[in-house]
């Protein structure tokens, strides 16, 4: 969906590139054996190497390397069966070494791709252009003193994979659902867990604008986006900024901007006063790693089901529409809650109460899809009991409030609680005849042709037997005596 | 390659490393040797040579994922220039 | 036995003394201890650390007597002051450190702690280990103990970078040192100052805690005063490391046993581009003699071709400074070492950086900030790397032919303080035979085989094939029996 802005020199659109890192899930560091948890006190993850003491080495964690590959795999990527760590140099007091191992022309993972579901049911695909380990820097405080930042290297050697996307995007909502569902596939792979909050994962974008059919322009490149709104906001304002620029007749300059979520704006990142070269040469304290054909098919074969194969397969299964099986699957625990719900019942019902009801519910009250409102197990027991007619769809979702408040089976609330529909015919015949008496007079105008009234009757009915009465039923009953 | 002034000011910048203005003519000079030295290699035909990656014929070693380092914010800051509550301290860095 | 006669001896003696108990290990370090004393005027020490030394004596005594003691338990060595040592300053001879006191211990030194070794102090070394003369060592240039008969008042250079450790093993001040070899720092002063030096295959001994110049060519090992005693020295040194990723997965053999004396059917390779116009007659005929001392032995001289060493020394100083300017970017005065105050962190690097590192660490870090820098890659570093695979083949086709090879370890003997600095390409010309070695990974060891017209020592250098100490070190022991190498510098009993 190509979003074409209309300036004052004609139409414009939008060239939209991601880069996103991701940190790997492991234990340890990328090359060291300190760890890896969020939120510990200041330089207490540590160690020698990562503080880049004299002498120190680096030596590769196993697990990073297999986080990648599968990463890799999930994105339907090339592997590259040797790849190489180069050292990025520059100057920082968070960098310790004064360079970033990373992964520069040799890269573990090469040309992938994700597909997009677009909530107009349509599908985009977006290329990857390649996927790196890195390490990690520290962490700058500026905000601790009026002289003087605080450095804390926690984070210094933390595993990274750096996934760059081809500029294939063309709007800032694809950017948004681009990255979102690189999260939704890293978080079915357990490979990084996505929480952009902690900066597990982060997002800068390269952003261009041309006219269509032009070749690339001028991209500027905004750094630290940490959240999907922000993300679309700071694309739309670059867009416009350079659209703007360019109809003044000036030109856009290849640099790095910040993102401003308080303005709502980017701004250049001139206080770099010193231009970037970055110096790169593989590693020498590292060797060129190498992969075997058999790491990386056992790999395969091990890998989970993703999200596009889940969904496609609830789309087979359950015969949902694809864009109700994109939103169940977009979480695997909502895919999973899903499924356990849906296991021979009525798939088009269960989505519905997982999608509605329950969503609803879960949002309302705040809570999580690990610690739901109601359990999986109680909902398809609801279900059933709405299939077999114990309860009417409409005492259902009484039930379903009854089950949010007290955390009880659906089955022993109803008992309870009296709420069983009513099918035997003779209740609902005298329900019908008591209603038909006191109201005589409606009676005669539906019978001299005002059908209208038939919806009346039948709420009455249904208001005398507190809503228990099969509604399948009374309709029946109902007609035969009026009409009769 | 021959380097200027300007040259070598940058050189010394991207290492950050100060270098007086009367000293940049004659850093420009012992550099420009030193690289007129280096360059004889331009005479080899080096076509289809590939590039040492190292000299040792090794598969890259691997750690398993365990902690096994780190906890030990002492022996991080114990030759710290400057420090306070468990951080290093630098100049104020402005963004 | 008196004191020079315990500071006089081999480390082999010296062991088997203690074993035999002919003297104590207390006895043997405070002999040492006072040996450093008297010839403190060499400068050969950063760091002296004699009560440790002393403490260590004490604690090797007594495992001695419990007869529990180490291949090296109570043998008094000295440290390059590149390896670090826990709880002791180490400071690579750069005011950039020049108060680190590192919180671990490097592999290698602690293999020496565990087989024993006693540690007398941290000797000095060029800056950084970057260079031949152990003139830029922020902590003073150390003195060669040898003198020209001709002019004895010139102080001489001992050699670097590990000149320190050269100075404090031939001046009878530790019975063995441990020196690092980039370019030839280890075998150039092991030249210079008549005594063995042996730079092991990369990846035989690890670099963890080696405080790094050039991390593709650094490589530790021993330097002493015997073929055999170098051999001790590296069986305790040499071992893989799981921290260090390039150190090699292979077993350590028996380095001693491999001393048979028997070297009958090896060929011996004799480059013939390794005689420039300009080499000295006296230094062509050190090397004719050892060629024949070895033919006499039973081996079989080999004439070989290596056509690319010749651009082994441009290649070097393209590949050591862009990697040391890598290496060296963590001495920002962040979280260790030097600061000198800015207004901002860049002009506190700058100034700190500037201040803390010498004039040829300075040079070099520029050389190859620049090499690597944006546009020139490809023509410098990448070209450099190529010349190293070229150079490299040419051994691996040299060792089709032949078993070890033969060359001069320097172009001369050593020069006195001053000489060479006014150029540093001249100066870098001094390591002319000992870098292809380097930059090929292979081993190399040099051992004193005769004394130039002016008195000064010489030395030759065997090289190996990769792993291969073991045959290194047979036809060192058959070179070093017949060249019977036995002068001493002046006043040391010689
Ligand atoms: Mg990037
Ligand atoms: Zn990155």
């Amino acid at each position: 969906m190509s979003m074409v802005i209309q300036g004052e020199t004609g139409d414009w659109e939008m060239v939209i590139g991601l880069e996103v890192h991701a940190q790997v899930t492991s234990q340890a560091k990328l090359f060291s054996g300190a760890a890896t948890d969020f939120g510990r006190p200041p330089n207490s993850q540590v160690s020698l190497v990562d503080a880049a003491m004299p002498g120190m080495l680096p030596v590769i964690n196993e697990q990073c390397i297999y986080q990648a590959v599968r990463t890799g795999l999930g994105l339907r990527a090339v592997i590259n069966l040797t790849s190489v760590f180069a050292r990025k140099n520059y100057f920082y007091a968070d960098l310790p070494q004064g360079y970033q191992i990373s992964q520069y022309e040799q890269p573990i993972v090469g040309e992938g791709e994700v597909v997009l579901d677009m909530p107009d049911g349509s599908t985009r695909r977006v290329g990857i252009e390649r996927l790196h380990l890195e390490q990690d820097a520290g962490k700058s405080l500026h905000d601790q003193h009026p002289t003087k930042s605080f450095i804390d290297l926690n984070r210094s050697g933390v595993a990274l994979m750096e996934i760059v996307s081809k500029p294939d995007m063309r709007c800032p909502e694809e950017a948004a659902v681009y990255v979102a569902k690189l999260r939704s596939i890293l978080r079915y792979l357990g490979s990084c867990d996505g929480n952009m909050a902690e900066g597990s994962l982060r997002c800068d974008a390269n952003v261009s604008v041309r006219k269509p059919g032009e070749g690339l322009r001028t991209r500027a490149e905004i750094k630290n986006v940490n959240s999907l709104r922000f993300l679309q906001q700071a694309i739309e304002y670059e867009a416009r900024r350079q659209i703007d620029l360019y109809e003044e007749g000036g030109q856009v300059v290849q640099e790095t901007r910040l993102f401003d979520a308080n303005k709502g704006e980017t701004r250049s990142m001139r206080s770099k006063e010193h231009a970037h070269d970055y110096r790169y040469f593989p590693d020498p304290d590292l060797l060129p790693l190498t992969l075997t054909p058999a790491y990386v098919s056992a790999i395969k074969a091990d890998l989970p089901e993703l999200p596009d194969q889940k969904k496609e397969r609830f789309v087979r299964e359950y015969c949902l529409t694809p864009y109700d099986a994109g939103v169940l699957v977009a979480e695997q625990a909502n895919a999973d809650f899903f499924e356990t719900v849906a296991k021979g019942r009525d798939a088009k019902l269960a989505c519905n109460w997982v999608t509605g009801d329950f969503a609803a519910v879960m949002n309302r009250l705040g809570r999580s899809i690990e610690d739901p409102p109601v359990t999986a197990e109680h909902l398809g027991q609801l279900i059933d009991l709405i299939a077999d007619n114990t309860i009417s769809g409409r005492i259902a979702k009484e039930v379903f409030e009854l089950m949010v408040e007290t955390g009880q089976a659906p089955a022993v609330l109803v008992e309870e609680r009296g709420l069983k529909q009513v099918t035997d015919s003779g209740a609902i015949e005298a329900a019908i005849d008591a209603v038909l008496t006191a109201n005589s007079g409606k009676v005669s105008e539906y019978r001299s042709g005002k059908d209208k009234l038939f919806g009346f009757f039948v709420g009455q009915v249904m208001k005398n037997t507190g809503g228990k009465a099969n509604p399948a039923l009374v309709n029946d009953v109902l007609r035969k005596k009026l009409e009769g | 390659m021959s380097l200027d002034k300007v040259a070598v000011k940058n050189i010394a910048s991207l290492a950050r490393i100060e270098v007086r203005d009367e000293d940049l003519d004659g850093l420009a000079v012992e550099l420009s040797n030193i690289l007129r030295f280096v360059e004889q290699l331009a005479e080899v035909n080096t076509d289809g040579i590939a590039p040492m990656t190292s000299v040792a014929h090794l598969e890259l070693p691997r750690r398993s994922d365990q902690v096994n380092d780190g906890g030990y914010v002492e022996r991080v800051l114990a030759n710290a220039p400057e420090q306070q509550d468990g951080f290093f301290l630098v100049p104020k860095v402005v963004e | 036995m008196s004191p020079t006669q315990l500071t006089g001896m081999t480390l082999r003696q010296a062991r088997d003394g203690l074993l035999k108990k002919s003297f104590s290990a207390v006895e043997l370090v405070e002999s040492h201890i006072d040996a450093i004393a008297t010839h403190s005027q060499l400068n050969a020490f950063i760091t002296e650390t004699p009560d440790l030394a002393r403490a260590q004596a004490v604690k090797a005594d007594e495992r001695l007597a419990r007869q529990e003691g180490g291949p090296l338990e109570g043998l008094p060595i000295a440290m390059k002051d590149l390896f670090c040592t826990e709880g002791v300053r180490t400071t690579a001879a750069s005011r950039i450190l020049g108060n680190f006191v590192p919180p671990y211990e490097s592999t290698v030194s602690a293999n020496l702690k565990q087989a024993g070794a006693v540690m007398l102090g941290k000797t000095s070394l060029d800056e950084f280990a970057m260079g031949s003369s152990n003139t830029t060592s922020a902590f003073g240039a150390v003195i060669n103990p040898w003198k020209r008969r001709s002019d004895p008042e010139a102080r001489l250079v001992p050699g670097g970078s590990s000149g320190g450790s050269a100075a404090a093993v031939a001046a009878r001040m530790a019975l063995a040192a441990t020196g690092t070899d980039t370019g030839g720092s280890i075998r150039q002063p092991a030249a210079f100052c008549g005594i063995v030096g042996l730079k092991p295959t990369y990846g035989r001994c690890s670099r963890w805690g080696i405080i790094a110049f050039a991390s593709s060519l650094d490589q530790a090992g021993p330097m002493a005063r015997t073929v055999e005693d170098v051999a001790m020295m590296l069986q305790a040194m040499a071992g893989h490391d799981p921290k260090d990723s390039t150190s090699a997965p292979i077993a350590v053999p028996d380095f001693s046993a491999a001393l048979t004396g028997d070297i009958r059917g090896l060929k011996i390779g004799v480059p013939k581009e390794y005689r420039p116009s300009g080499l000295s007659s006296e230094m062509v005929k050190l090397w004719d003699d050892g060629i024949d001392m070895l033919k006499d032995a039973g081996a079989t001289p080999v004439e070989i071709s290596l056509p690319h060493s010749k651009y082994a020394l441009a290649t070097y100083y393209i590949v050591a400074p862009a990697e040391c300017s890598s290496n060296l970017a963590r001495y920002d005065g962040v979280r260790y070492g030097l600061r000198v105050e800015g207004k901002t962190l860049d002009e506190m690097y700058a100034k700190t950086r500037a201040a803390g590192f010498g004039t040829e660490v300075r040079r070099r870090i520029m050389i190859g900030t620049y090499v690597l820098s944006a546009g020139y890659y490809d023509a410098y570093y990448a070209k450099a790397q190529k010349l190293r695979s070229l150079i490299a083949r040419d051994f691996q086709q040299a060792f089709e032919l032949v078993d070890v090879i033969l060359t001069p370890t320097a172009p001369t003997p050593a020069f006195a303080i001053g000489d060479n600095d006014e150029d540093p390409v001249t100066m870098w010309l001094n390591d002319i035979f000992t870098v292809p070695t380097s930059l090929a990974g292979l081993p190399g060891l040099s051992l004193p085989t005769g004394l130039s017209a002016d008195g000064l020592p010489l030395g030759l250098q065997l090289i190996g094939r990769p792993f291969d100490e073991e045959t290194l070190l047979r036809v060192a022991g058959v070179l070093e029996k017949a060249a019977a190498f036995t002068a001493l510098p002046p006043g040391l009993g010689g």
